[in-house]
């Protein structure tokens, strides 16, 4: 009971911050800060298509939002959801383009498959250099970002540009790449229920096996961890790699559902909304998918306050960043200055990425 | 010679927002903090420098308020990061984040509806030896070469404020032993390494663009980061690493419109820095000397 009291007096206050440090651009721009409220958050539900377009658009943010809330539980700082994603774009689109009239059957699964090894490997090398040699990943996974875009440019403009017109834009992929559309007359693909699947595969493995345990054990405390017996270097290498591939299944994602090509402007930054969506989510697999279907709600929000309220949808990624920022420090204001109760710690991941030099245990 | 002259001339150029970065986040670093919000901070910047200049007219209350931003920007930084102490990285992407979503919506609602872009009179190049020569440079070129990175080492090497910088970053225990406020020299250090890298932004539309696009930073505030790390937190050194780095990048830029070179990936020119820092890392592995406190906020306890 407490622990829903304070939850819910947290996320007030979270609610609450967010408004007030927002509302002045609203009335910036002229409007009622509760009317464009509404328009941000409502609107959207109010139609049948745009309603099954906040779904559309939650489709990365869940699993870019998993995949970032997965390395955190574990205490690996994964900032490089971005770039795993755009690699796994890459792969995706370039199965995509190779297969042809194949059965999707058989298609389908080695596009989701090609994305997740492609996110995987992007991923690996960071935690190869954290595990092996305890160097910190933050700057590692961050700066293979800006190289995975520029592998896109470079393969835009060059062997994969469009040989019709040009443009830096791949061609277009294979029917059978193509995800199929679940309700008809919108955009809402297959990526959906892959992202639910995988959220809710995530959960499992975290909350009901041991592996999930160890890697539990190894975010609240390396240490007692290892003291407990748990190769730390190898649930840091595993939980790496599962976070990388998670970030490039997005990618494929986006390419097979939504772009059927790979562009330069396939990602708005959702490997850096991913890390809004886990840290809105507390880490918890279900309230992330809630986190991210509220941002994919704000963003179709925002679109549409855009055009009624003359409201510009950028605003949209103002709110987002001030709903994580006053996350962060509210969390980090009720830890500190409160007594914390024993069950908030379990859920809390090591504060301060202290990287540890980790033998990975190979027997 | 006179396309070497050319690359050279535009490399000093190119290298001017990532040495007011490097400078500034070297200060960040050193007292134990990871700034990732420099590239919204030098987004910011860009964007407050072009905005105060094309309403006032005039370019130096535009590098004022760059400034005014880049201090507030690493103010907040410090609420989160020193004073609440909450995971670095994220309050930094949440900044860098935040900061260019509120650059691009006052851009959308006062500048972005009128035909095209909107243009200000930018600075002039200095011509202190006549037409066509290396020096024929911004001011602010001058000022980053001449007065930020000598001045920035000097302060942190030998005065007791840069002690003080170092100190907080190497061993805030000791620090704080010793009588120094560890939260008041990491605001410090926020405040003056986001002001530079805001004056790094501003530069790009006040002297070399003299207007404000989308996605004008284009990452820099990442490379910034890799060459504060490839220089090993050491100033001229990194002002080195930025010196290399726009030459790679003025070189790429002249060589693409020349005839027969427009089928090589320069592109993955670009990502060397990157790699180049990551290999860096790898190769000197432990004997990385990061500052002693980085990324652990401070509680006395």
């Amino acid at each position: 009971m407490v622990k829903w009291r304070r939850g819910a007096t947290t996320a007030g206050l979270i609610l609450l911050g967010t408004f007030v440090i927002t509302a002045p651009f609203i009335m910036l721009a002229g409007a009622n800060p509760f009317a464009a409220y509404g328009e941000f958050l409502v609107s959207p539900l109010t139609s049948r298509y745009s309603g099954l377009e906040v779904l559309v658009s939650s489709i990365p943010l869940i699993l870019t939002g998993v995949s970032v809330a997965l390395a955190f539980r574990a205490g690996y700082w994964n900032i490089g959801a971005e770039g795993q994603l755009l690699m796994g774009a890459v792969a995706g689109a370039g199965v995509g383009m190779l297969v042809s009239d194949q059965s999707r059957f058989l298609v389908l699964p080695i596009v989701i498959l090609a994305g997740a090894a492609a996110g995987a490997l992007w991923a690996l090398v960071p935690a190869l250099l954290r595990v092996k040699m305890g160097i910190d990943e933050v700057v590692t996974t961050l700066l293979l970002n800006p190289v995975a875009l520029l592998i896109v440019t470079a393969l835009l403009s060059g062997p994969w540009a469009d040989p019709e017109t040009g443009f830096p834009e791949s061609e277009r992929i294979a029917e059978s790449a193509q995800f199929p559309i679940l309700v008809p007359r919108s955009r809402l693909h297959l990526g959906f229920l892959v992202g639910l699947a995988i959220a809710g595969l995530v959960w499992f493995v975290l909350s009901r096996t041991v592996a999930g345990l160890q890697v539990r054990a190894v975010g609240s405390g390396p240490k007692a961890a290892r003291f407990a017996g748990i190769s730390v270097g190898r649930t840091l290498l595993t939980v790496a790699l599962a976070s990388g591939a998670i970030a490039g299944i997005a990618g494929a994602s986006e390419v097979s559902g939504i772009q059927y090509r790979l562009t330069g402007g396939l990602s708005a930054g959702f490997g850096y909304t991913g890390i809004v969506v886990a840290t809105l989510g507390a880490l918890a697999m279900p309230t992330v998918v809630l986190a991210a279907l509220l941002l994919a709600d704000l963003n179709v929000g925002a679109g549409s306050a855009g055009r009624v309220l003359g409201v510009p949808s950028q605003l949209g990624d103002v709110i987002q960043a001030t709903v994580l920022l006053v996350t962060v420090g509210v969390l980090a204001y009720r830890r500190y200055h409160h007594k914390v109760l024993k069950s908030e710690v379990e859920e809390a991941p090591g504060e301060g990425a202290v990287p540890e030099v980790e033998e990975v245990d190979t027997s | 010679m006179i396309f070497l002259l050319d690359i050279l001339t535009a490399t000093l150029r190119n290298a001017t927002p990532l040495v007011f970065g490097v400078v500034g986040e070297t200060y960040t670093e050193r007292a134990g903090i990871l700034n990732l919000g420099i590239e919204g901070t030098m987004y910011a910047g860009a964007f407050f420098g072009f905005a105060a200049t094309a309403v006032t007219g005039s370019l130096e209350l535009g590098i004022l308020a760059a400034i005014v931003v880049g201090v507030a920007s690493g103010a907040v930084m410090g609420l989160f990061s020193v004073t609440l102490g909450t995971s670095q990285h994220v309050a930094g992407i949440g900044l860098t984040l935040g900061l260019i979503g509120i650059s691009e919506f006052i851009n959308r609602l006062y500048f972005g509806s009128s035909e095209g872009l909107r243009r200000i009179e930018s600075y002039q190049l200095l011509e202190p030896f006549g037409p066509d020569n290396i020096f024929n440079q911004y001011a602010l070129t001058y000022i980053a070469f001449l007065v930020v990175a000598p001045l920035g080492w000097w302060v942190l090497r030998s005065t007791s404020f840069g002690l003080g910088i170092r100190a907080v970053g190497e061993n805030p225990e000791a620090a704080d032993a010793a009588g120094l406020s560890v939260s008041l020299y990491r605001y410090a250090a926020l405040m003056i390494g986001s002001a530079l890298a805001a004056v790094g932004g501003a530069f790009i539309t006040l002297a070399t663009l003299g207007t404000f696009t989308l996605g004008i930073i284009a990452g820099r505030g990442w490379v910034v980061i890799a060459l504060v790390i490839f220089g090993r937190w050491r100033i001229w050194r990194g002002v080195f690493g930025a010196l290399v780095f726009a030459g790679v990048f003025s070189l790429q830029l002249r060589l693409r419109i020349l005839p027969g070179w427009d089928a090589v990936p320069f592109e993955l020119l670009l990502a060397l820095p990157y790699l180049v820092v990551i290999a860096a890392l790898a190769i000197s592995g432990r004997n990385v000397e990061y500052p002693g406190a980085y990324l652990k906020p401070y509680r006395r306890d």
